[in-house]
């Protein structure tokens, strides 16, 4: 019989670490999916799957059981992604012009102008998606791939960043007022 | 009922306001419809965005490479590494893994198109050895600046970044031959140059001290001296010059 997550959760903590492979199998692509959605990159994000349950064990004496399993493990990795992007925004902050909001100017932009012709393809389109993802800012960002591809609730949303749901929902009304701004031309030309 | 504004539109596109007032004012309203559909195009379009799908044996891997590190109760995971009795066996287990891997794989030098697997391993090695004297480095500098004030360790962590991509290649390789105690040194290795290189990079006092703390606390210095000073005593084979070292 599959054993539960809080049942594995109860091992760990009574001292079993063999029983922390149960959480890691389970949760190990979801977790890797919302890694590679937050940093659009699969090396980084095997990176942060690793973190992520390391940290998430050094953390599991804070579990305290009135979230899901798996929305905790979310925070956290959702944590760890932050930590990068910021690390990585801040190198980058003396180099590129970023605003207010700490994104790169421009960043959500696509590479080049979108052409009727060249949306023609939806390969092509497909390829204006991972950078309007990335030039949001990172908490926009989080919310958004946690609401849109996770599915979760804007309350869920809140726990899991630390934040309360109205600063959640927030974030996820700017991420898509963003995208809007950047694939709607897009989308419009490759319909005309 | 007032026209519905774009966050209203994306709260029903995500099913989490349910009324049948906004129902209603869709059925009715062709603008508000069409604000709908227009959003509706770019959330779906974002659903083309796909996540490469791991391997089904992914979530083991996983476990394979961090399950050397949670051999400590979660509660007392950053504690402990200063007990001397296991300084003390971090040291013999490094000392002994080190020793096995380079026993017997001594070989004549050959052009680099007939490498034998030992004098590939032997290469690999002093490569290893120079990443860990470059990783030492960079710990021993953070450990060791006493600056009082806030500390900028942009440069410390540029060259922490440049060093996680080579050490993920060493471990593997190190894993790839069966050196599992090697690789755990280098895995320790990995998690404090990503936490140096994922800092902010001005820190205050508080902030830098917890990255010193934590590099302490973790006795990686130790074992990686104790690993490159093996890996010094054994670079030069007894009675054949300077093999490995000039490839």
């Amino acid at each position: 019989m599959e054993q539960s997550d809080a049942t594995a959760v109860a091992q760990v903590r009574a001292g079993n670490p063999d029983a922390y492979r149960v959480l890691v199998e389970r949760h190990s692509h979801s977790v890797f999916r919302l890694a590679f959605r937050m940093t659009g990159n699969e090396q980084d994000a095997e990176d942060l799957v690793q973190e992520t349950f390391l940290r998430a064990y050094r953390q599991i004496g804070k579990f305290d059981g009135r979230a899901s399993f798996s929305t905790w493990l979310y925070r956290i990795a959702a944590n760890c992604s932050l930590d990068l992007i910021r690390a990585r925004k801040r190198r980058q902050e003396h180099q590129t012009p970023v605003n207010e909001d700490g994104e790169e100017v421009g960043a959500a932009l696509p590479a080049a102008d979108p052409t009727p012709d060249r949306l023609a393809f939806s390969g092509e389109l497909k390829q204006l998606l991972a950078p309007a993802l990335q030039g949001l800012s990172p908490m926009e960002r989080t919310a958004f791939v946690l609401r849109h591809y996770e599915g979760m609730c804007i309350e869920e949303i809140g726990r899991a960043l630390g934040v309360n749901a109205g600063a959640a929902k927030h974030s996820v009304f700017r991420a898509v007022q963003k995208l809007r701004r950047t694939l709607e031309p897009a989308l419009s030309s490759a319909r005309s | 009922m007032k026209h519905l504004n774009e966050d209203e539109l994306v709260l029903h596109y995500y099913g989490e306001r349910q009324d049948p007032e906004v129902e209603r004012h869709l059925a009715a309203c062709e603008d508000c419809r069409a604000h709908l559909k227009s959003l509706t195009r770019v959330l779906d379009a974002m659903s083309a965005l796909e996540a490469p799908e791991p391997h089904e044996t992914y979530g083991s891997r996983v476990w394979h490479h961090i399950a050397p590190q949670l051999t400590q109760s979660p509660a007392r995971w950053w504690t402990g590494w200063f007990a001397p009795r296991r300084l003390v066996a971090a040291a013999a287990m490094a000392a002994l893994l080190v020793a096995a891997f380079l026993a017997g794989r001594v070989s004549q030098r050959r052009q680099i198109a007939g490498l034998s697997a030992p004098v590939r391993e032997r290469i690999l090695l002093v490569a290893v050895g120079d990443h860990l004297e470059r990783s030492q480095m960079i710990l021993a500098e953070l450990v060791n600046n006493e600056s009082k004030g806030p500390v900028d360790i942009s440069d410390e962590q540029q060259r922490a970044e440049d060093l996680v991509g080579e050490n993920r290649l060493y471990r593997q390789a190190a894993l790839k031959s069966g050196d599992r105690a090697v690789s755990s040194v280098l895995d320790e290795l990995e998690r404090v140059l990503l936490e140096i290189a994922h800092s902010p990079s001005k820190l205050n006092s508080a902030e830098f001290d917890e990255i010193r703390r934590r590099i302490e606390s973790e006795g990686i210095l130790f074992k990686i001296r104790v690993v490159s000073t093996n890996l010094r005593g054994r670079e030069m084979p007894a009675g054949s010059g300077k093999a490995g070292r000039t490839l």
